[in-house]
């Protein structure tokens, strides 16, 4: 039992440790970033050296091959947001910001090795407060106090929302345990749970009608935790709403095909993943600033994550998880370039962005990669993402409609994303700009870049692993439809 | 492997220059002209090494992919293949050598050309639908950055509708093929399988909206009317090399797919639209060469031009008997290398110098005295281009008419009348620029002689579309051959 949450607990320790160290000593930013990576480093070996599989604790802790992999992406993503850490963070309580990301991953492991509703409840909560404070961590700025606060409001009343649809799905089926939920029979006040918890996480994903946070929180807060939202907590929200959806409410998915709509969860996804994708993509074309953008891109993927839900077939599942990885590698890349330039020119608006192909090229081709991959073009991993993504959900002819939307809509974003490579490559720089950013991040950025190449160029790295044993218990289990 | 070379050079040139240091453009020029030429070296090495009494498909290569969807990285070549991917050879060596005097950011221009170059290889020797679509969409935003950082007139506004329109037809393409994934139950998007209506059954429903879409979506990029506005305006925004490779190849992309994939695997769709199809493509001749002879802008001529020489490779398609469908194969090659060539002398020969395109100014400019050599090739390339024998568009469209006389006998009216106003159109740009009438008083302008390397690049495209004009079974024979494959038979009616 200890061992399973062996990785958990050493970030915590490490966590411990990295606040001891600030206080302490103040000025030692770098040994508190590599002791964090230390630890994170530590916290992968566990995890790739001792795979313990199994159930402890009745259903609290549940381990398998594919929330390892979770795990380990999780883990790779916060420690990328404390490299980047050091391009955004204010420099006085450097130290805090460390711990603070530590704490969110840690939740974001735990909500992955689960399948109770109390520990999602109590991960969820755990991943959600430490963002909060970091979200509102640079105090000299009115845009992230009021980035923290938002995030906070909005976060606590989902939260509320959540909480209620557990305690409904929890007084209808007597228990908190997913699989013992799949096994209840069916009662109107399910649906009600079912769609509060929705509701919960639709405001993890930014989904609309929960997204008004998502532009204020990723443009106000420090790049590093608007890249922890962007993509671990993204990461985390999915698999979790997979597992819950389709290991636990299998049985009450509903339909969502055109002019065939059954009551249950996937017609209320449908129309979130419609409206999503609309809204996202629409107004993103007209921001001027990158990270606003990004947030708007966010609202997009995240309606094509629901799309994918929707029909919550074996393929679908494993689509959207590869989908989810690729993108939360993609968006932490992107805002990894975002917190250099931030850094190098003092904002994320699109002028910022002017002439850095000159000024860094190595940096711009890596924006390029990113942004080209967000768009769904080959041969990056974000198109296959996509196409996977979309044959699989046309396994169920009838989301034929959603499909269209969603290409079409994906062909529309091409437009926003080629403006701010424009910007770019296109665009001639207004000074000269030194370029800045820490060779640690630099080299983050050029993996994660690299990540993406490889996936797009060979799907079957991550892919494999993903449908070999198939999607926890979700295989197993006779789902929707 | 030969084949698997081409794209391999061009996309290797493209790294290594990426490599450069900043200050080697004269290198960078060096290294995209070795790996253009060895595309050309492996892409002509395979069109000779086709053994024409052999196989049908040669050269294969099947290697899984990504097998939990079926897809494998299949490539090989038929005639049809092979003679676009020895015009993508010419149309990469000339564009290199048009484009040697590009001095800013010679490195990253040299890098996307190659980029292109290397996806457009790619797709022609694609036999598997998702290889073949990831090589077409890699083309896509490489244009972008060329027109949009090295073009000329409204370039942001051309390279950005461009973009969009191309982007709009993949989106046309990624749906019926996700859609065709789903509904052929055949777990594979191998083109011999997806053709084959024993192993992937679409239902003729589901062709009846699949294939339009899908031929459309390919169509776009092939300039077929209506959809064709994103070319004039990113021809004339493109630099010289970029509007080379959109005429030269580009615009082959979206005719060359539209008849591999929607034509092949989608056969009851394609008889139920062949008719608004054809009639399009005749609209396309028609009102294209109509707009070009109301242009005063030489570039926007040439620009519309290419619609007119398009629809009719899109009508040959839908005449669907050999003689209409090599002929357009012969078409795509032959107006290719015309269209390199016309937007070769406009671009670089003449606007570089001159710095402006429009005719009447040009006209005043006694150009046949400043550049000798350029009248003359524009001479060849126009009457080239107005289909005269001797020249490859005479037997290209010449073809073409034969086979639409036997199966769409009444467009060919219209389609005549088009022929006309082509001609038209091209002796009218071709007058007024060179040979304008009345005494051209203005002294010659004090212009920059024409290079060596733009000698070199019009004579080997002159040559081209003259050995194709004199000798064409070097090229229709293979092509013509093809359509006997148990892939293509099927579009023979």
């Amino acid at each position: 039992m200890l061992t399973a949450l062996l990785p958990e607990s050493l970030l915590v320790v490490t966590a411990l440790v990295v606040l001891g160290l600030g206080v302490s000593m103040p000025r030692a930013r770098t040994m508190s970033t590599v002791i964090t990576l230390l630890g994170g480093f530590a916290a992968a070996a566990v995890l790739l050296v001792f795979p313990i599989d199994g159930n402890f604790l009745h259903g609290m802790v549940v381990l398998d091959p594919i929330a390892r992999i979770f795990k380990l992406v999780i883990l790779a993503l916060g420690l990328a947001a404390a490299v980047f850490a050091s391009e955004s963070f204010p420099e006085n309580h450097f130290a805090e910001s460390l711990a603070l990301i530590l704490f969110g991953t840690v939740g974001m492991m735990l909500l992955t090795g689960t399948e109770d509703l109390l520990m999602i409840f109590l991960s969820l909560e755990l991943t959600s407060i430490p963002l909060y404070v970091l979200a509102a961590f640079n105090k000299t700025s009115r845009a992230s106090a009021e980035a923290g606060l938002k995030y906070f409001l909005i976060g606590s009343v989902s939260a509320a929302f959540l909480l209620y649809g557990l305690s409904l799905i929890y007084g209808v089926t007597g228990s908190t345990n997913l699989l013992a939920i799949s096994k209840a029979a069916a009662d109107p006040l399910l649906t009600a749970g079912i769609v509060l918890t929705l509701a919960g996480f639709a405001f993890k994903v930014a989904a609309v009608p929960f997204q008004l946070w998502a532009p204020d929180v990723y443009e106000g807060a420090p790049t590093a935790a608007a890249a922890l939202v962007a993509s671990g907590s993204k990461v985390a929200g999915i698999f979790i709403l997979v597992k819950l959806l389709t290991a636990g409410l299998g049985h009450w998915s509903g339909a969502a095909g055109w002019g065939q709509f059954l009551p249950g969860w996937a017609p209320v996804l449908a129309l979130m993943a419609a409206a999503s994708i609309l809204l996202g993509n629409i107004t993103a074309l007209v921001q001027s600033n990158v990270k606003r953008l990004l947030a708007y891109s966010a609202i997009a993927h995240g309606g094509y994550l629901l799309l994918g839900l929707t029909s919550a077939r074996t393929e679908t599942v494993s689509a959207v998880l590869f989908y989810v990885i690729v993108y939360a590698l993609t968006t932490a890349g992107a805002f990894g370039v975002v917190a250099i330039v931030e850094k190098q020119n003092g904002g994320s608006r699109l002028d910022d962005f002017n002439g850095l192909a000159k000024s860094s090229p190595g940096l711009a081709l890596c924006l390029l990669v990113f942004f080209i991959s967000l768009a769904g073009i080959p041969p990056l991993a974000g198109f296959f993402g996509k196409f996977y993504l979309f044959s699989a959900a046309l396994e169920n002819p009838s989301m034929l409609w959603l499909v269209i939307l969603a290409i079409a809509m994906n062909a529309v974003s091409l437009y926003y994303y080629l403006i701010v490579l424009k910007h770019a490559f296109v665009l001639p720089a207004c000074g000269n700009i030194p370029s800045a950013g820490s060779p640690a991040s630099r080299a983050l950025v050029a993996a994660l870049a690299l990540a993406v190449l490889a996936l797009g160029l060979a799907p079957n790295l991550l892919l494999g692993h993903l449908t070999q044993t198939g999607p926890v218990k979700v295989a197993s289990l006779k789902t929707g439809n | 492997m030969i084949l698997t070379a081409t794209f391999l050079s061009a996309f290797a040139g493209a790294g290594l220059i990426l490599l450069l240091p900043e200050r080697s453009a004269s290198l960078a020029r060096w290294i995209a002209l070795l790996a253009a030429l060895a595309g050309l070296g492996f892409a002509t090495s395979a069109f000779l090494h086709f053994d024409n009494a052999g196989p049908h498909f040669q050269f294969l290569t099947n290697i899984p992919w990504i097998p939990q969807l079926g897809i494998s990285f299949s490539t090989g070549a038929d005639g049809i293949s092979l003679v676009m991917l020895v015009l993508t050879g010419l149309i990469a060596v000339t564009g290199v050598l048009f484009s040697w005097n590009v001095t800013h950011r010679t490195r990253a221009f040299f890098a996307f050309f190659l980029t292109i170059i290397g996806g457009v290889y790619g797709v022609f020797q694609s036999f598997d639908l998702f290889l073949l679509f990831v090589f077409y969409e890699i083309v896509i935003i490489p244009k972008y950055f060329l027109i949009a950082a090295w073009g000329s007139t409204n370039r942001e506004y051309g390279a950005m509708k461009l973009t969009m329109y191309s982007v709009a037809g993949s989106a046309l393409v990624l749906l019926v093929m996700v859609a065709a994934y789903a509904a052929s139950g055949a777990h594979s998007f191998d083109l011999f399988t997806l053709a084959d209506p024993t192993k992937a059954h679409f239902a003729p429903g589901f062709q009846a909206w699949a294939f339009p879409v899908m031929f459309l979506g390919f169509a776009v990029l092939a300039g077929i009317w209506p959809l064709h506005t994103w070319a004039p305006t990113g021809h004339v925004a493109a630099p010289t090399a970029v509007s080379m490779l959109l005429a030269g190849v580009v615009m082959k992309l979206g005719s060359y797919s539209a008849l591999r994939v929607a034509m092949t695997i989608f056969p009851a769709g394609l008889d139920q639209w062949r008719l608004p199809i054809a009639i399009l493509a005749t609209a396309g001749i028609v009102l294209g060469a109509l707009v070009a002879l109301a242009q005063k802008d030489l570039k926007f001529t040439v620009g519309y031009s290419s619609i007119a020489h398009m629809g009719f490779v899109l009508l040959g398609l839908m005449t669907l008997n050999l003689s209409g469908l090599g002929g357009s194969v012969l078409q795509m090659f032959s107006h290719g290398i015309i269209g390199g060539l016309l937007f070769a002398v406009v671009g670089r020969m003449i606007y570089d110098r001159t710095h402006t395109r429009d005719i009447a100014e040009l006209g005043s400019m006694n150009l046949t005295k400043a550049l000798p050599f350029a009248a003359f090739t524009f001479t060849v390339a126009s009457v080239a281009s107005m289909g005269l024998p001797g020249f490859s568009g005479f037997i290209a469209e010449f073809t073409i008419l034969k086979g639409s006389w036997t199966s769409l006998p009444w467009l060919l009216v219209p389609t005549g009348i088009g022929v006309v106003i082509t001609v038209a159109f091209t002796l009218r740009a071709l007058q007024r620029t060179f040979f304008p009438a009345g005494e051209s008083s203005a002294p010659a302008h004090p212009l920059d002689p024409i290079t060596l390397p733009e000698k070199l690049g019009a004579v080997i495209l002159m040559a081209a579309t003259l050995a194709v004009g004199l000798f064409p079974s070097v090229l229709l024979d293979p092509i013509l051959r093809s359509f006997q494959s148990p892939l293509m038979h099927q579009l023979l009616k």
